[in-house]
C-alpha cells in the first residue's frame, strides 16, 4: 500500500489506470442506459416512473461509498500523515456531493408522482440531507484555513466524525417507521428485485463507480500538478540560499 | 412517430422521469467538465513553467 501511495508513483499509475476507467464508464453509461430506457420492464405498480430508480439508486450507492473513501482517506491522512491520502480525499468530496445531490434531487422528483410528495422529513431522506451537508462543509472547512495544513486537518476530523452518519443512512429504513422503502439490494436473503430490473441497475452502478475512479483520478493529478507547480514558482521567486551563507546562526548559539 | 410520442410520454410520467435523467446529465457533466479544466489550467501553467526552465538554469 505505502508503494503505491507515492505521488510520483501514483502519477505514473493512474496515467495508465485513467483511461481505463473512463473507457469502462463509457461504455457502461451506455449499455446501462440503452437496458434502462429501453429493455428494462415499466413497475407493476408505479409503471415507467420506476426509471427514475436507475439514477437515483447507483447515485445513493455513490453518495454513500465515496463518504466512506473520504472517511478513509482521512483517517490515513490523520494516523500516517501519507501526502497521498489528503489529496484524495479533497479530490473526492466534490463528487461525492455530486452524487449525493443527484440522489437527493431525483428521489424528489420519484418522491411526487409515488408518495405525492416532493420532500417528506422522513429519517432516510434527513439522514441523507445530512450527509449533503457533511459533504459542504468538509469542503468549506478545508479551504477556511490560511494554513492548507491546518484546513486538511480539520476537515479529516470532521470527515471521520460524520462517519457515524453512515451506519444510520443505511438502516434508517429499518430503525423508523420511513416512508422511504427497506432496501432491496444489499440485504439478507438476497436482491428481492427482478433480474430483469436488477442487471440494469448493477450496470448503472458499475457505470457510476468506474465515472468516480477516473474523475477522481484526473482531480488528485491535477492537485499534485498543483502543488508541482507552486514548488517551482517557490523556488523561482525565492532562490534557496548558498549552503556557505546559511550556519552563522546556529553557530552563534553555542 | 405515435410510438415515439408513447414512448416519450412514458406512460403519463414524463415530467418527471426526463428531469430526472436530464438532472442527471447534468451533474455528471459538471463533475467532469469541471474536473477537466482544473486540469487544463495546471497543465498549461505547468508547461509554462516547463519552458521558462532551461533560461534559468546557470
Amino acid at each position: 500500500m505505502q508503494r503505491f501511495a507515492n505521488p510520483g508513483r501514483f502519477m505514473r499509475l493512474s496515467d495508465g489506470l485513467m483511461p481505463w476507467c473512463a473507457a469502462g464508464a463509457v461504455i457502461c453509461l451506455a449499455v446501462g442506459l440503452y437496458l434502462v430506457l429501453f429493455v428494462a420492464p415499466p413497475d407493476y405498480q408505479q409503471g415507467e416512473a420506476v426509471r427514475i430508480m436507475f439514477v437515483h439508486v447507483p447515485a445513493a450507492w455513490m453518495a454513500s461509498f465515496v463518504y466512506g473513501f473520504l472517511a478513509l482517506a482521512s483517517a490515513v491522512a490523520l494516523i500516517w500523515r501519507h501526502p497521498l491520502a489528503d489529496i484524495a480525499a479533497q479530490a473526492a468530496a466534490p463528487l461525492g456531493a455530486g452524487f449525493t445531490l443527484l440522489c437527493l434531487i431525483t428521489g424528489s422528483l420519484w418522491g411526487e408522482p409515488m408518495w405525492g410528495t416532493w420532500w417528506v422529513w422522513d429519517a432516510r431522506l434527513t439522514s441523507v440531507l445530512v450527509l449533503f451537508f457533511l459533504y459542504v462543509g468538509y469542503i468549506a472547512l478545508v479551504n477556511g484555513f490560511d494554513d492548507p495544513t491546518r484546513g486538511a486537518r480539520a476537515g479529516a476530523v470532521l470527515a471521520l466524525v460524520g462517519v457515524v452518519n453512515l451506519p444510520i443512512i443505511k438502516f434508517s429504513v429499518d430503525w423508523w417507521n420511513t416512508l422511504h422503502q427497506p432496501a432491496s439490494v444489499f440485504r439478507l436473503g438476497g436482491p428481492t428485485i427482478d433480474k430483469s430490473m436488477l442487471v440494469p441497475l448493477l450496470i448503472m452502478a458499475i457505470a457510476f463507480m468506474l465515472y468516480f475512479a477516473a474523475l477522481l483520478m484526473l482531480r488528485m493529478r491535477t492537485a499534485i500538478l498543483a502543488s508541482r507547480v507552486r514548488a517551482a514558482r517557490l523556488g523561482e521567486i525565492e532562490p534557496m540560499p548558498e549552503p556557505s551563507a546559511r550556519p552563522q546562526a546556529a553557530g552563534s548559539v553555542t | 412517430m405515435d410510438a415515439l410520442t408513447h414512448y416519450l410520454a412514458m406512460g403519463g410520467y414524463a415530467r418527471f422521469v426526463w428531469p430526472a435523467y436530464g438532472i442527471a446529465v447534468l451533474v455528471l457533466g459538471v463533475m467532469a467538465v469541471q474536473s477537466y479544466r482544473a486540469w487544463r489550467r495546471q497543465h498549461r501553467l505547468w508547461s509554462a513553467l516547463e519552458a521558462a526552465r532551461p533560461q534559468r538554469r546557470r
